[in-house]
């Protein structure tokens, strides 16, 4: 499957690797919910390292959807949690 | 819902959105091969601005630091003279420029990580774009075929989500310029005028500007106990403190 590192671009992964991803996932909405900007931080780099260390990157002359989005490597807990509120990243 | 799904979900709506405006699939190539071009533009641009702020700011470095030897020097005539409240001064403001210069060389390294970065998206842009330039002009070629159309879309919806991604990483390094900027100028006008014991006021909460108050108090104290060793006196009495002192 394709994901895409926001600012740094798409890799392709192996589909089991997706469900060590959603068990950091599920712990980054804990840590938000919590507060804890540390932990925040630690596992957000822990999943996009996962990401860079076991994907391949795209090549630049393909032109694939990702199925999966992550967010930027600087992304603040703030950030996350307005992404659960609603306004996200992106703007416009 | 986990914060990937959310943040798939948000850039996929606000893709869609974008992909609406499409009319004559041809043109839409068109379209968005110029539009890639003036993405490519604005991160060279973004580039440039990062680039001059990071020199702006490594300018104030140099002149922080040739101020230290001044201050030292300031110090050094103020004890001869007997001006031990002149003396405290010239030191105060030298902790306090000392302070400010690990303050900027983290404020540099910010800078230049935000450059690697947009260096990166420039060059991985360039080389989408180039190839969408191919691609293009082939599925051009071929429009008549039934699978044109489907080509379009893939081509497309692939390079707009690049763009999406390119366009967020430029704006990202703006924000992050446009705060530095504001507060070189700060620094700017404070070298100025001089009054350099303003910074530390400038940022930080609360806790930082005691600690940072801390600091400085006791490099003064160090460096006036070095420097009256240097000019052979004793530990003089304590003058009387002047207002605000600790």
């Amino acid at each position: 499957m394709i994901v895409r590192i926001l600012t740094e671009g798409q890799y392709r992964i192996e589909s089991s690797l997706f469900d060590r991803l959603n068990a950091l996932d599920n712990a980054i909405v804990e840590a938000v919910a919590a507060g804890d900007e540390e932990r925040f931080r630690t596992l957000l780099a822990e999943l996009l390292d996962q990401v860079r260390r076991h994907g391949i990157p795209v090549s630049p002359d393909e032109f694939v959807e990702s199925d999966v989005i992550l967010p930027p490597p600087d992304t603040t807990i703030e950030e996350a949690r307005q992404l659960f509120v609603g306004d996200g990243l992106i703007p416009g | 819902m986990g914060l990937i799904s959310r943040m798939t979900t948000f850039v996929k709506v606000k893709l869609s959105r974008l992909l609406d405006r499409v009319e004559d699939p041809r043109e839409t190539l068109d379209y968005a091969y110029e539009r890639q071009l003036e993405l490519l533009q604005q991160v060279r641009r973004g580039i440039v601005d990062v680039t001059t702020s990071r020199r702006r700011l490594e300018l104030q470095r140099a002149k922080l630091q040739e101020s230290l030897d001044r201050m030292t020097e300031q110090a050094r005539q103020a004890l001869s003279a007997g001006r031990e409240d002149l003396a405290r001064l010239a030191l105060e403001r030298k902790a306090i420029a000392q302070q400010q210069i690990a303050d900027l060389d983290r404020q540099i390294q910010t800078l230049e990580q935000e450059q690697a970065k947009l260096e990166q998206a420039e060059m991985r842009l360039r080389a989408k774009v180039e190839a969408f330039r191919t691609r293009k002009e082939v599925i051009k070629a071929q429009y008549s075929a039934a699978e044109a159309q489907v080509k379009i879309n893939e081509a497309v919806t692939g390079i707009s989500e690049e763009m999406a991604d390119v366009g967020l990483a430029l704006e990202r390094a703006e924000q992050k310029t446009e705060q530095l900027q504001a507060r070189a100028s700060a620094i700017d006008e404070l070298l100025t005028s001089g009054a350099l014991e303003d910074l530390t006021g400038t940022r930080q909460d609360v806790v930082e500007r005691e600690l940072a108050r801390i600091s400085v108090s006791s490099s003064v104290e160090a460096e006036l106990a070095a420097l009256r060793q240097q000019l052979g006196q004793g530990e003089s009495p304590k003058s009387l403190p002047e207002g605000g002192q600790p």
